[in-house]
């Protein structure tokens, strides 16, 4: 499997051995060679633990107690899950969060993306500034988004106070239970939104002149271009934006257990984080392997359907 | 080429492996939280590595996420910390899971007494079960929820007669509860040296311990108990007796009228924020914050005062207990050094000398000698309130229990849902089912 | 360029915007300016109220990052003499010593250790598997390809309830040699989807004209297709080193004291009482800008990374 000779084509005869020796090796043996260690890896460390997720799910193991004895309990833990208002609550919760980032987001991005498709100087610049919140940790930008989010000395309480002239103390974007639902929306919106305007410039950059053209031919209005062109021309991208960011989202866990920490109360507890508290605070690892397999199911189920859909508007 | 490459990569995972094994040998790491009597633990500390050459490694968590990394650690098998000074609720499970090594033998064989330190500090950081000779850890950090307050601004004249004429009594550190949130509603937005100001600091944190540990220093004095003293394990009109219900209810006013804005989520961190930069009057913390502003700059001296928790409704006074004791991790390689370290500590002189240097000695010897209560001007406070102390739950599911009155709790003292009746029945509730899967009930 | 063009943007419109566009972008550095300023305040500076945009800049913030520190007596002190060096004068002016360095070095450096570590595997790993599903009949090429990428939909929460487990039993818990193996894993689904794009525009005959002339299937790969994909390589590498350096939910969970990197370390970082904000900042600003520059660099084939290839543009 070595490389020697360097320059296998100086030297004919060398060149025949060659590949005498390696003419067992087919191109299909190579394939496998190949594919196989990632494949191996993704087994080891994905689809075995899937495995004994399941597994453990059907008992009542907790991690913390090695040595007491692991009964089986069949699929309690799957009614237990299903009928633990807890549960439910932060479904609620994460679907309040989905929506409402994914509103934004594609609000927000698809109307920057819009603007800088205006080509305006200096556009490029511009929009590598925009993106750069994206690409950063999330657990450390969310832990300092705290210190933003502070009554009085954050900087956006300061900001929202200067502008609306309200007490910069009087309200607490983490702190408020009708508050911190938007406080998590806005720091993810901020982080996130240039993922969807990226995608829908590229989309947008992607859009044939000629049909413009033609509609100008046809005297159709710019604001009807822009609804029988430009919408329906981004909205397989725009969908695709959406595709990611949800499964994204719906497996949020460092910027709002940074941000929240799942408070107050259980008020923007996400599934991740009500998770996190079953299978590593309280140990109920059997419960939380139930859980664990419920939500990979629903994510795995709902991208499923949502790939089916993006198809049919891509091949329209 | 490629081989070479995978060679370097073999040898490389081997180096790491090699390495992380090798840095263990001499040293012995303590675990512990990043506070201030760690760093005191760490100047104590260079004593035993005079004496013994024994080099001491630390590694500090804040509270935040004490027990969530060292719980953590236990559970998974680590064996980074060879010392462990543990939260006092862990003991029952780490005894019962064999994570710590028991230490009755030890000391039988080096003649340390129990018998030598403070006896609620036995209890609570040492045994397990409860009440019985079976001992995992020494008393290392004596500690509990009092209160501190602003004596320079409780002292000014014109507040004190406005108090008076208000409240028909003298401002002065409060004795019961009704007494500290009038004095918190006094204080609440008023206007000191052009400064604003707030009553009270109180627990509220949601993620670890804070407001369990906050509730419950107000729910012991209103009659809250954790069962009947009778029959183990049996808490229906214990844990939501009438009083635990008006205890309850009394944090949550105490929230909503007393607490400074933004206060949904501090713990002690933020308790000693609040304190230092003058925001509040009094303040609600462990007595371990207590050396750190005696020495403040801006409210050191004479401008801090230190009060014990105040009575109940009732009469009853009680406080919850914090601190920890000191034990060897069994998964450690270095038990002998480890136990060698706890020697050390037991020794009278060095729990001496932990006192002076910021930490909270259980030893009698320490706390008995007559010098004690005028040693520092927090020290009578502090004896006063270790004679009063109850503590949550030690079961070996405490983690469980506790998340689970935090969530009843900050649910209805922050986030003002239900009614403290609702939420001391739910948690009634939840307990019950935690210890019918143990199989206590 | 090309001449006169329909759907060219008028002046104005070009200007508002422009306008709209950058008032956005300005408002979206806002907090990282922040972030990197409050690293140079003061702890009092820091929790100023109005918050202060103007103030003295020091490195206070940057010497508790790097350092632990513990309160001393005035007599300790006395003992001790005048601080000797600037960092010593910083710390003296809170009646504090030096104690040693902190955390956030070694931290630092596991994050690199285990960041480089993992993405040199899974880029070798995902090079080689992308190099046959592009080239070669594999059967089910398709559903293995969705299996890969599905390895990704799984909430990190939920995938490390069985690692803790596994890890526990083979103790991999808190060794850096886990976390690469567990983040190489998890990189695989980017690195073999997006180098198989990459790998998928490069033209097979460069390799037919290889084995043409006597090169056999590996040279092929190794002296015709990698040259050719260094660039899609090395953009793969950057995202994957860039995922691993953000990657909080395992840290937290499957490290302690050994192999913990720096993502969960940052946020428990605090002063000898109370926060110390400052210190957070530095930490956060030495561990961000990394990222912001790749981020810069990278701006080419940013979209393409992110969408695992699915957007080449």
């Amino acid at each position: 499997m070595t490389f020697e000779p360097r320059h296998p084509v100086a030297d004919p005869s060398q060149k025949q051995t060659f590949r005498h020796r390696l003419s067992g090796l087919s191109d299909r043996t190579i394939a496998w060679i190949f594919v196989a260690p990632s494949i191996a890896l993704l087994l080891a460390i994905n689809i075995f633990p899937l495995i004994w997720t399941i597994r453990l799910s059907l008992t009542n193991f907790r991690t913390n107690r090695p040595y007491a004895p692991v009964k089986w309990v069949g699929l309690q833990n799957y009614r237990d899950v299903l009928s633990d208002v807890g549960v439910w609550h932060s479904m609620l919760a994460t679907a309040h969060f989905l929506f409402w980032t994914l509103f934004f987001q594609v609000l927000i991005g698809f109307t920057l993306a819009y603007l800088i498709n205006k080509k305006f100087r200096g556009n490029d610049l511009w929009t590598t500034i925009i993106v750069l919140p994206m690409m950063l940790s999330p657990a450390v930008v969310g832990n300092f988004w705290t210190f933003l989010y502070q009554p009085q000395i954050g900087l956006f309480n300061y900001f929202i106070a200067f502008f609306t002239g309200i007490d910069p103390s009087s309200f607490s974007m983490i702190g408020d239970v009708s508050l911190a639902p938007w406080a998590i929306v806005i720091v993810d919106t901020w982080m996130w939104t240039p993922f969807v305007m990226l995608i829908c410039l590229a989309g947008l950059r992607a859009i044939p002149e000629s049909i413009y053209e033609a509609a100008e031919c046809d005297r159709a209005s710019r604001w009807r271009q822009f609804w029988t062109i430009t919408i329906p021309m981004v909205l397989p991208f725009l969908m695709l934006a959406v595709l990611f960011r949800g499964i994204e989202n719906f497996k949020m866990f460092d910027l709002v257990v940074q941000l929240t920490g799942g408070g107050p109360g259980d008020t923007t507890q996400l599934t991740s984080i009500n998770l996190k508290r079953e299978a590593f605070e309280k140990w109920h690892t059997g419960y939380a392997s139930a859980y664990a397999v419920i939500l990979f199911v629903t994510v795995f189920g709902l991208a499923s359907i949502y790939v089916k859909a993006l198809n049919k508007v891509k091949d329209r | 080429m490629r081989r070479g490459i995978f060679r370097a990569a073999v040898l490389a995972a081997a180096a790491m492996l090699a390495s992380t094994g090798l840095a263990k040998a001499k040293d012995l790491t303590l675990c512990w939280a990043a506070w201030d009597p760690a760093n005191a633990l760490v100047e104590l500390s260079k004593d035993f590595t005079a004496q013994t050459g024994v080099n001491m490694k630390f590694e500090f968590v804040p509270w935040t996420s004490f027990a969530d990394r060292f719980l953590n650690e236990l559970n998974s098998g680590g064996h980074l910390c060879d010392l462990m000074i543990g939260d006092s609720q862990w003991i029952g499970g780490a005894a019962e899971n064999r994570q710590y090594v028991k230490l009755n033998d030890f000391f039988d064989k080096n003649s340390i007494k129990m018998d030598d330190f403070i006896p609620a500090t036995v209890v609570g950081y040492s045994e397990w079960p409860k009440n019985t000779p079976n001992y995992w850890a020494l008393p290392a950090m004596g500690d509990v929820v009092a209160w501190t307050y602003r004596k320079d601004w409780f002292s000014r004249p014109e507040l004190q007669a406005e108090f008076k004429a208000k409240y028909g009594w003298d401002l002065a550190p409060p004795t019961t509860f009704d007494q500290l949130k009038q004095i918190g509603e006094f204080f609440q937005g008023r206007e000191i040296d052009g400064k604003k100001v707030y009553g009270a600091s109180i627990y509220t944190e949601r993620g670890s311990e804070g407001i369990t540990m906050g509730a419950m220093d107000v729910l012991y004095s209103f009659g809250f108990k954790y069962e009947n003293p009778d029959k183990p394990y049996d808490m229906q009109g214990f844990v939501n007796s009438a009083g635990a219900v008006k205890g309850l209810e009394f944090y949550k006013a105490l929230y909503d009228c007393c607490t400074p804005p933004g206060s949904s989520n501090g713990y002690m961190t933020e308790g000693i924020d609040a304190f230092k930069s003058g925001q509040v009057a009094m303040q609600m913390n462990f007595t371990f914050t207590w050396p750190g502003f005696n020495t403040d700059a801006n409210v050191g001296g004479d401008k801090t005062g230190y009060f014990v928790n105040p009575k109940g409704p009732d009469g009853e006074q009680f406080a919850q207990l914090g601190g920890q004791g000191i034990s060897v991790v069994a998964n450690s390689e270095n038990k002998d050094e480890a136990l060698q370290y706890i020697k050390w500590f037991a020794q009278s002189k060095v729990q001496a000398n932990w006192w002076k240097l910021g930490g909270y000695s259980c030893l009698k010897s320490v706390v008995d000698d007559p010098g004690f209560v005028s040693s520092q001007p927090y020290a009578e406070a502090f004896l006063n309130s270790m004679a009063i102390v109850k503590d949550f739950w030690a079961e070996p599911s405490y983690a469980t229990l506790l998340q689970q009155s935090q969530a009843r709790f900050h649910d209805y003292v922050v986030a003002g849902q239900g009614t403290a009746k609702e939420a001391l029945d739910g948690l009634l509730k939840d307990w019950t089912a935690t210890f019918k899967e143990d199989g206590k009930l | 360029m090309s001449g006169y063009s329909i759907s060219e943007p008028s002046a104005r419109q070009k200007w508002i915007a422009g306008a709209l566009v950058v008032g956005y972008a300005i408002l979206t550095v806002l907090p990282l300016i922040w972030i990197i300023a409050t690293g140079f305040k003061t702890p009092n500076d820091a929790i100023a109220y109005p918050p202060k945009v103007i103030f003295h800049p020091t490195l206070e913030g940057y010497v508790n990052l790097f350092t632990s520190r513990a309160r001393a007596t005035p007599d300790m002190l006395e003992k001790l003499g005048p601080p000797t060096t600037w960092y010593d004068t910083i710390v003296r002016q809170y009646d504090m010593i030096i104690t040693g360095p902190s955390r956030y070095g070694q931290r630092f450096l596991n994050s690199v250790i285990i960041g480089f570590g993992s993405t040199f595997l899974s880029v070798f790993l995902g090079t080689i598997a992308a190099y046959a599903f592009s080239r070669f009949k594999v059967p089910l090429k398709d559903d293995l390809m969705f299996f890969i990428l599905s390895t990704r939909m799984m909430p990190p929460i939920a995938v490390a309830i069985p690692i803790f487990l596994m890890y526990r039993a083979l103790g991999l818990n808190d060794t850096q040699l886990g976390m690469i193996l567990l983040y190489t894993a998890v990189n695989l689904s980017l690195s073999v989807w997006l180098l198989k794009g990459f790998i998928d525009e490069i033209p097979v005959e460069y390799e037919e004209a290889a084995l043409i002339d006597g090169y056999t299937r590996f040279q092929a790969f190794w002296k015709v297709v990698l040259p050719q994909a260094a660039t899609g390589i090395a953009s793969t590498s950057i995202f994957c080193l860039i995922f691993a350096w953000n990657e909080y939910a395992f840290a937290t969970l499957l490290t302690s004291g050994t192999a913990q990197t720096a993502p969960p370390f940052i946020p428990t970082i605090i002063g000898v009482a109370g926060k110390d904000w400052p210190a957070v900042a530095a930490g956060a600003t030495l561990f961000l800008i990394p990222v912001m520059v790749f981020t810069i660099l990278l701006r080419k084939h940013l979209l393409r990374g992110i969408t695992f290839g699915a957007v080449r543009k």
